[in-house]
């Protein structure tokens, strides 16, 4: 007799209860970019501005002489800037498949007979690559402020900048989500994992492409709608409260960015089915 | 089902369809383009209908599909994985989306591989595979959280004769020795003979027959072979249109064999008769036994074109 049979036997056991399906897919997700060498590579990369951000607040809070360049506010929001480009490459990379391979495989079906919805099926593929975007954005941030007070010994920069912590958070949670939003969107119209990279990096080159050639032709700033990266700039600038002139206000800038949301939101609810009807 | 009907937009897939699916392994049978798959998407949930109703393991579709897709299991027809993964984390996978905690999942992946006849490659990347293993595996990730009800679409599509045998052993084992029930759909009337009791007929988006497969065979007569000889005063297809005439059911195939019906109470002799009656000679006469093929004949009406 076989200690253990490994043939077909009915389960006994306990069924989770409707509803933690998405966290399923985003945990499976996330391992699955993990194990990728070249994933864990660009992500380390991304960290490398905040190295040099942390040797600054060292320099700054140890060496009287180099006091100027002890960080403030603007410092925060000059790092967030950087991180754009990380943001960039780390959507593209680990976003352009999230649901185009799961087209390609026609693993849309698997997912949607069983006791999931599409919400929730969205909701995990959404969560998997705004973790990666969190990864590279608010964790670093954050993690700024805390050397900083780490390496002052006080809380006086905290106390001193009591919104500080609330503008980064908001400021990151404006960019990854509209970042993850527009990718996943993209990912919905097609196949080919390189199809939606290339499609993503167009539209967002493009259109910053075309926003500054439209201020180069008519010297005006109020272009800065064409780009999206550029209209939540606008917002990310208004969140940490810079006093600059913002290109368009801040009302046109949300609603464009709101806009943005519900047409990805509107591809998404329309490319995600189970079956596809070609009507 | 209740007066279901699906349309994809104006194309109507379904049309006020009404049929009993009765526990055991129940045979959905139809030609290519009958209307299978989107009864079985209608019943998971997964295409909305435009009318009617729908009970499955006493849920409404409507109402509770989820409670619904927590019970069932689903082979699709087409390829179907999760990219990335070994076929033992993507059944392990299927698993806990279907609501089995992680370890669980993973024993059970372990164990329904080995069931399927993968427990050797169990290891290996899933798009590797070959299109038998892939139609295994499909039947793994749709048994992983132990199912009231299989859905099998097609399940030995591209299947070699081997492989396609021991898919059917496994669909019957599932059957009548695991006690899931499950609806095969097919167009192969071999497969749904081999593995179902119970058959549905679809073609055209309607059902044409359902029953047990042993009662509708039985409700034919007896069947004989028939060729006769061409030319003459009446040919082969010919002399078909005179059998039907005369109220005798026949259906004919390429081999110029015709599949004749004879009524209980009338022997070989009446086909002597008539063909003396009309100068044909009979080349080969030899009784036979109902099959599924005579009543998927009959149901889809190929009676009517006699060949």
């Amino acid at each position: 007799m076989p200690i253990h049979d490994q043939g077909y036997r009915h389960y006994a056991g306990q069924r989770a209860r409707h509803g933690r399906a998405w966290w399923v897919i985003a945990r499976a997700g996330v391992l699955e970019r993990l194990r990728e060498r070249r994933f864990l590579a660009l992500l380390l990369f991304a960290w490398s501005p905040f190295v040099v951000r942390a040797v600054q607040a060292y320099l700054a809070s140890t060496f009287p002489q180099a006091s100027f360049l002890a960080p403030d506010v603007q410092t925060f929001r000059a790092f967030l800037d950087q991180q754009r480009v990380f943001v960039f490459f780390v959507t593209i990379y680990a976003g352009s498949g999230l649901i185009a391979n799961d087209l390609r495989a026609n693993a849309l079906q698997l997912y949607l007979s069983r006791p999931i919805t599409r919400v929730e099926y969205i909701a995990g593929k959404l969560l998997t690559l705004l973790i990666f975007l969190v990864a590279v954005t608010w964790l670093p941030a954050v993690l700024l402020v805390v050397l900083q007070v780490m390496f002052t010994g006080d809380t006086v920069f905290v106390t001193s900048h009591p919104y500080l912590i609330p503008a980064i958070t908001l400021a990151c949670a404006l960019q990854v989500c509209v970042a993850a939003c527009a990718m996943l969107a993209v990912s919905s119209l097609s196949r080919s994992r390189r199809f939606v990279a290339m499609l993503y990096a167009g539209i967002v080159l493009f259109t910053a492409a075309m926003d500054q050639a439209l201020r180069l032709i008519t010297g005006s700033r109020a272009w800065a709608w064409v780009s999206p990266q550029d209209t939540l700039a606008v917002l990310i600038d208004a969140t940490f409260g810079m006093s600059t002139e913002p290109a368009v206000p801040v009302l046109v800038a949300v609603v464009l960015v709101a806009a943005l949301i519900a047409v990805s939101i509107a591809v998404l609810a329309r490319r995600v089915r189970a079956v596809e009807v070609v009507a | 089902m209740e007066r279901v009907s699906v349309s994809y937009g104006r194309h109507a897939a379904l049309r006020d369809v009404t049929a009993e699916f009765p526990p055991g392994a129940v045979g959905l049978l139809g030609p290519n383009g009958a209307g299978k798959s989107t009864l079985i998407k209608t019943l998971l949930g997964l295409l909305p209908p435009g009318s009617g109703r729908m009970r499955v393991l006493g849920h409404d579709v409507r109402d509770a599909p989820l409670a619904i897709r927590a019970r069932v299991g689903y082979m699709p027809e087409s390829d179907a994985h999760i990219p990335g993964m070994n076929a033992v984390t993507f059944v392990g996978y299927c698993g806990e989306l279907s609501g089995l905690p992680r370890a669980d999942a993973m024993q059970r992946a372990h164990e329904v591989l080995f069931y399927v006849g993968l427990g050797e490659a169990r290891y290996r990347n899933v798009e590797t595979y070959s299109t038998g293993m892939k139609q295994r595996i499909k039947l793994a990730q749709a048994l992983v959280h132990d199912p009231d009800l299989l859905f099998l679409d097609e399940p030995t599509n591209g299947m070699d004769p081997k492989g396609r045998d021991e898919m059917l052993a496994l669909v019957r084992d599932i059957a009548t020795n695991k006690g899931i029930n499950l609806i095969l759909s097919s167009h192969l009337l071999p497969d749904v003979e081999f593995a179902c009791e119970h058959v549905v007929v679809i073609d055209k988006g309607a059902v044409a027959t359902q029953g047990p497969i042993a009662a509708l065979k039985g409700t034919t007569g007896r069947v004989f072979e028939l060729r006769v000889k061409e030319g003459g005063e009446a040919g082969g297809a010919r002399f078909a249109d005179l059998l039907r005439a005369e109220g005798i059911e026949c259906h004919g195939d390429d081999s110029e064999v015709m599949r004749v019906f004879v009524p209980e109470s009338r022997g070989s002799q009446l086909l002597f008769q008539l063909a003396a009656r009309h100068g044909v000679q009979v080349r080969h006469l030899r009784p036979s036994v109902p099959t599924l093929e005579d009543v998927f004949a009959r149901a889809v009406g190929e009676k009517d074109g006699g060949a």
